[in-house]
């Protein structure tokens, strides 16, 4: 357990790049410019089966063989660093504590898609985050694995931190294009894909903190090393971040396709204060919630996937039996409504009109077609919107109605809140 | 049109802030991306981005008025009113929600004698709540201006609150 990417994290001066270059730090980098073409580093990266980490799971590779094979100069890669989803804070480890990890992640892939330049889209709240990043940068550009003809290779490479303003959507990777670009984050519609027409329409490679972290090892140690962890389809190590109520809530990285009962029990410590488990979140807040029975299932895109979820972030949210999932669900909802961009009308629309309802439901004052009524608003919206961002805002609903319908008609009908604890205190 | 609500005068970003700006203008190939960095130095300069600042933006930028108001009041992060001197901001999404934010607002609420949104008569504490902000894993938390603060309880917020007066 956090033996890969976060092994860093703990020791004295983790962020200073004297503390990283003891380590060995840089020199993958070094192994990359000096052995490999911008093409074999890529090859090697598609042979590794590395996948975003941020949350879709497209395979790294591609997208950068995609954005190198487009003739438009300069090129230029994105870190997102967004990281908004609730549940998640799995990059914050990284970027706080082993900054030069993911720097030197950050200048192999630019080295790979041959970018003129990377900015690091950081979420303005990471104050502290930016702040080591900045001095990190700065240090690799005093040692030289930054800036021009890095290790007297003919590569130019520049790095810069962008700070955004409050905006969960900004982490959909075209409405980070628009902030970047000093607009107000709303996606685009695609194709065309940012790999071809992303910033200052430009090609654009946009990849999440913890997938940069992984290239360093991947040159270090070889595709077939990374290859031979986890599943086939799916390898690697995989930070998993569990909150909610459990006993020990934190980080994690393990390999991926670890099951969510071993993570729930064996690593998180089990369900506090010895209640039951009634409901959990696998992959941050828009991936649909699932239950016990579900439990047994490998934490990895396609076996999550098949139990009718997502992998997502890899953010485990546990909930225990004293929880009201039509609050839950009144809760995300109102985060969606509150997060929507406004620039379509079925998810600007559909995310408010399902808080209402859930509104009216949580305060016993539902009707009994209210049900069909948000499964209508749902299909409404799915597939029918520019970004995820509306498909996501449907799950909750959708699957705490496939799984907890009874729930749903007892504050509906009954007019009372399903748990046996105090009304207010628990549809939250 | 000649907006009159807009205060022409006082709004001049100091030498240092200028700078930082002029400094980053070599890092984007346009220099629209300066928007929001350029707004988040206005923020510190002139402490809220009422429509003078915003109008003062929107000059040294060169760029339309309605666009930086567009982009002003788009992000949370931007205030375009006053706040008071510390913004106690409560993170009450789903995991911050189930180990106990609700309770920790209302002991806020209390406390400070302020409901969420308000400012203190002393103009020392504002507070709101936010979205999730990326410490789930050390819930309930809440950010004060710039800093976390994490797996919150009623001493904790008690001592915090202290040390912040």
């Amino acid at each position: 357990m956090n033996d890969i990417l976060l092994k860093n994290i703990n020791k004295q001066n983790s962020t200073d790049i004297e503390t990283y270059l003891k380590d060995g730090g840089y020199k993958p980098l070094e192994k990359a410019l000096k052995e490999y073409t911008p093409k074999e580093v890529i090859d090697i990266v598609q042979k590794s089966g590395l996948r975003g980490r941020g949350g879709a799971g497209f395979p790294t590779g591609k997208k950068w063989e995609f954005a190198a094979a487009d003739k438009n100069t300069p090129r230029y890669l994105l870190c997102n660093a967004d990281e908004g989803e609730p549940g998640t804070y799995k990059d914050r480890p990284i970027i706080e504590k082993d900054p030069h990890q993911l720097i030197e992640g950050i200048i192999i892939s630019g080295y790979a898609i041959g970018a003129a330049a990377c900015y690091i889209y950081i979420r303005g709240e990471y104050v502290y985050g930016a702040d080591v990043l900045q001095k990190a940068i700065a240090q690799a550009y005093k040692k030289g694995f930054l800036g021009k003809k890095i290790l007297g290779k003919k590569f130019d490479f520049d790095l810069y931190v962008h700070k955004g303003a409050g905006a969960y959507v900004c982490g959909e990777e075209t409405a980070l294009i628009e902030s970047l670009e000093g607009k107000r984050g709303q996606s685009r519609i695609k194709p065309p894909f940012p790999v071809n027409v992303g910033v200052w329409n430009k090609p654009t490679v946009i990849n999440n903190v913890e997938t940069l972290a992984n290239v360093s090892h991947i040159i270090k140690n070889g595709p077939d090393w990374f290859k031979s962890m986890g599943p086939e389809k799916c390898p690697g190590p995989k930070i998993y971040s569990i909150s909610g109520h459990v006993n020990k809530p934190g980080n994690y990285e393990l390999i991926m396709g670890t099951s969510l009962k071993d993570l729930i029990y064996k690593y998180a410590g089990g369900i506090k204060d010895g209640k039951k488990l009634k409901a959990v979140i696998p992959g941050g807040a828009s991936t649909p919630v699932l239950k016990p029975e579900h439990i047994e299932v490998n934490m990895d895109y396609e076996s999550v996937g098949a139990v009718g979820s997502m992998l997502g972030s890899g953010a485990i949210m546990v909930m225990d039996e004293t929880v009201c999932m039509v609050g839950v669900t009144r809760r995300l909802l109102k985060f969606f409504a509150h997060e929507s961009c406004g620039k379509c009308s079925p998810c600007r629309e559909g995310t408010h009109w399902l808080v209402q309802i859930l509104d009216r439901i949580v305060n016993n004052e539902g009707k009994t077609e209210d049900i069909d009524l948000m499964l209508d608003i749902c299909d409404n919206m799915r597939g029918k919107t520019f970004c995820p961002l509306g498909d996501g805002a449907i799950n909750p609903v959708l699957s705490t109605i496939k799984h907890f319908r009874d729930e749903y008609l007892i504050h509906i009908e009954e007019k009372r809140c399903p748990v046996n604890y105090p009304h207010s205190e628990y549809c939250l | 049109m000649e907006d009159t609500n807009i205060e022409k005068k006082g709004y001049a970003f100091s030498k240092e802030g200028m700078n930082i700006l002029k400094e980053m203008m070599k890092d984007y190939p346009s220099s629209d991306a300066l928007l929001l960095p350029a707004l988040y130095i206005a923020q510190e300069e002139f402490g809220h981005l009422d429509s003078g600042a915003l109008q003062y933006v929107a000059d040294v930028l060169k760029v339309p008025r309605s666009k930086v108001f567009g982009v002003a009041t788009y992000y949370t992060m931007y205030k375009t009113k006053p706040t008071g001197k510390h913004l106690v901001q409560v993170c009450t999404n789903l995991s911050c929600s189930l180990l106990g934010a609700d309770h920790i607002l209302k002991y806020l609420e209390n406390k400070l004698g302020i409901k969420v949104g308000e400012t203190t008569h002393d103009k020392k504490f504002t507070l709101i709540t936010v979205e999730c902000l990326g410490s789930c894993g050390t819930a309930p938390m809440m950010q004060v201006n710039d800093t976390y603060y994490e797996n919150l309880t009623e001493e904790g917020i008690d001592r915090i609150l202290e040390g912040l007066k």
